[in-house]
């Protein structure tokens, strides 16, 4: 990791708009993570957790049927390997061992469709913490298996009824804990969202993803590639795989749930493109892309990919897109469960209905790769299965 | 009437209400029983979809009053049709910057409104806001929490015109049992150069004699008047308005009559 202090704001995007009971919180943690992101000791001790527990590096791998199919050389970036099965553990391995470091007792999370509280308990259990993972009503019915995954792990999943009872209550409901609890509570957001230090954060815990594929194409090709490719939920593994590319002459596509097309109705849009269909205004405390109504009310996102289903979108991702550097793409569920199959077909690699909208994007669109593209494959799909036969069998 | 007048002349009740909760057509009634029972200010909340500062009294309300069709439109027109007690506009950031800072303060104006709480708009953030409002005559209330350092307790107050709103403990809205004794020295923490106002958990006469002895200069109560508004019981809304402000009268009373001994 650099040395440059982390950045409060991207531009126009980012900032910290919480109720000031959350001020001081916030501060405790950026200093913290600004102390520690140079500690020797507690470096070591991510870097050797990340080999031995989460399984990195992860590999790059050769695509070759893919890249027969598209007529050009396709790289998978393989964070589907990772303990946990997707790259969400990169993250909460590296707060975790940040709250321990700050000496908190209890971690609280959020997830909407279970990832990442799952590699949350998965931190909770190996660091020892006491776990709680708030999760929307909607969002427990539809991923049970996950509930179980967390309970087995040891976290307590506390159901939320406010709101649209999905993602978005459930790190609004976080958050009050969060207000009454910091003092022995670390707040494990999941995503590159949310106030100060989030953004930067989570961005630096997984920025690794990008900086093993560098080393890895250059190894293999002796040069970057034209295009790398991740799907945007709230962004955290487009950023991670972005970031050590933002310099150079590559270009980075993010692509979003296109669901079942723009549009919708007033309390709900049909997709989760906020980057490609919102607004500028500020959610989770941060000033970012959000899908909102005409008076700010913030819509219901949708996707058949639940990481996905997040009606905002890092700030730093906004400020990327508005100045030009990121290109913004989105995938529909008919593209994203083409892109599943066929992936599983050609590779016998079953990614994550959220990557999949990455592989079905550039499966539809190989003129936008160039000659040497990488996908970022952000997780597995076993978790996806019961979904996609659902959506077979209409 | 302008925020510094109203504590000039009392120790203000700062009544809280949802507006359109239950439903648009009836908040001026309820707003205007509340200041006949005694209601000094009226704060009154513009509903959010994701309220994150507010308890699950205030959610529930918020999200009646949206399902009921209320929107920043109707707002103001109901605004502008409550009379006869001075009103401040409460809401998160989002609804008002989507309006736009400028016509959002220009329409408080409009509608006689004499200053803005915005919850998750912290001193850092808040600038944008503060000049508009400033432009229109309206006082942008800052917020300070128990656990708000001393030199940010200054930087706010520096900032702040109206009143300052002390957080009375950390977590969000709600009705709470007891005050905590943290409530009592976070007024001694904060130099009485503009008015304190205390809120969050205050929901029992008691609760409001005892913040005046405590050194308050009014008293803010939301969660416990929006579930009597929620359960449609709106006798003992006035009435437990009435037994507050009496409660807060007497405190007043005492005090000036031992200030007098003295
Ligand atoms: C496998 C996988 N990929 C992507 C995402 C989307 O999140 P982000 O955009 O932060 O990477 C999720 C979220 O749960 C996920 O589980």
């Amino acid at each position: 990791m650099d040395e440059i202090s982390c950045e409060v704001r991207f531009g126009r995007y980012g900032g910290r708009f919480v109720p000031e009971t959350l001020v001081q919180p916030l501060l405790e943690l950026a200093e913290a993570f600004e102390r520690l992101r140079v500690d020797p000791e507690f470096l070591r001790e991510l870097s050797t957790l990340m080999r031995d527990f989460a399984g990195r590096p992860t590999p790059l791998y050769r695509a070759e049927n893919l890249s027969r199919a598209l007529g050009r050389d396709v790289y998978l970036k393989r964070e589907d390997l990772l303990h946990g099965g997707a790259h969400k553990i990169n993250n909460t391995l590296g707060q975790g061992l940040l709250a321990k470091y700050m000496k908190k007792k209890r971690l609280i999370a959020e997830t909407g469709a279970g990832q990442h509280g799952v590699a949350t308990a998965i931190v909770g259990a190996l660091l020892g913490f006491e776990t709680e993972i708030y999760m929307g009503e909607v969002d427990i019915e539809r991923q049970r298996m996950n509930v179980f995954r967390m309970e087995l792990l040891g976290a307590r999943v506390i159901p939320v009824r406010s709101g649209s009872r999905t993602l978005k209550d459930a790190i609004n409901e976080a958050l009050r804990d969060w207000a009454a609890s910091y003092e022995s509570t670390h707040y494990l957001l999941g995503t590159v969202a949310g106030p100060h230090p989030y953004p930067s954060m989570v961005r630096e815990f997984q920025r690794v993803i990008g900086d093993e594929t560098r080393s890895q194409i250059l190894a293999e090709e002796k040069r970057l590639p034209d295009s790398i490719v991740a799907c945007v939920g709230g962004g955290s593994n487009a950023m991670g795989i972005f970031t050590p590319f933002i310099d150079d002459d590559v270009r980075l596509i993010a692509v979003e749930a296109g669901g079942r097309g723009p549009g919708g109705g007033d309390r709900s849009a049909e997709h989760g493109a906020s980057l490609a269909f919102g607004d500028p205004g500020v959610l989770h405390g941060a000033m970012t892309k959000i899908l909102q109504d005409p008076y700010g009310q913030i819509l219901e996102s949708y996707s058949i990919a639940a990481g996905l289903d997040y009606p905002g979108v890092g700030p730093e991702l906004a400020h990327l897109v508005e100045t030009g550097r990121v290109e913004t793409a989105t995938a529909s569920d008919r593209t994203a469960i083409m892109g599943f199959k066929a992936l599983s077909k050609l590779e016998g690699i079953i990614p994550a209905l959220e990557s999949a909208h990455a592989v079905g994007y550039a499966m539809e669109h190989p003129e936008m790769l160039g000659e040497l593209s990488v996908i970022n494959i952000s997780g597995r799909g076993d978790k996806d299965l019961h979904t996609v036969m659902a959506y077979e069998s209409v | 009437m302008s925020l510094s007048e109203v504590f000039g002349r009392c120790k203000p009740l700062i009544v809280y209400i949802c507006a359109g909760d239950p439903s648009p057509d009836e908040t001026v009634e309820i707003a205007e029983r509340i200041a006949r029972a005694g209601a000094d200010v009226l704060e009154l909340g513009l509903p959010h979809s994701d309220p994150i500062a507010d308890g699950p009294v205030i959610q529930a309300a918020s999200q009646r009053a949206i399902a009921a069709g209320m929107n920043t439109d109707l707002y103001f027109d109901i605004a502008s049709r409550i009379e006869g007690v001075p009103k401040v506009f409460m809401g998160y950031y989002n609804m008002v910057y989507r309006r736009g800072l400028e016509r959002f303060a220009s329409d408080c104006r409009a509608s006689g409104i004499c200053g803005m709480i915005v919850p998750d708009l912290p001193m850092e953030e808040s600038r944008p806001l503060r000049e508009a409002a400033s432009r229109h005559g309206i006082d942008l209330i800052n917020m300070i929490a128990p656990n708000t350092p001393d030199k940010r307790i200054r930087e706010i107050i520096a900032l702040s015109s109206g009143f300052v709103y002390l957080v009375a403990r950390a977590g969000v809205t709600g009705a709470s049992a007891d005050l905590l004794e943290s409530t009592k020295h976070l007024i001694e923490r904060v130099p009485p150069v503009i008015p304190r106002a205390v809120g969050f958990g205050v929901s029992r006469p008691e609760h409001a004699a005892e913040l005046l002895r405590a050194g308050a200069d009014g008293v803010i109560v939301g969660s416990a008047c929006v579930d009597l508004i929620g359960r449609n019981e709106l006798d003992r809304l006035e009435d437990l308005i009435r037994r507050m402000k009496l409660a807060m009268t007497e405190v007043s009373v005492k005090s000036a009559a031992s200030i007098q001994q003295s």
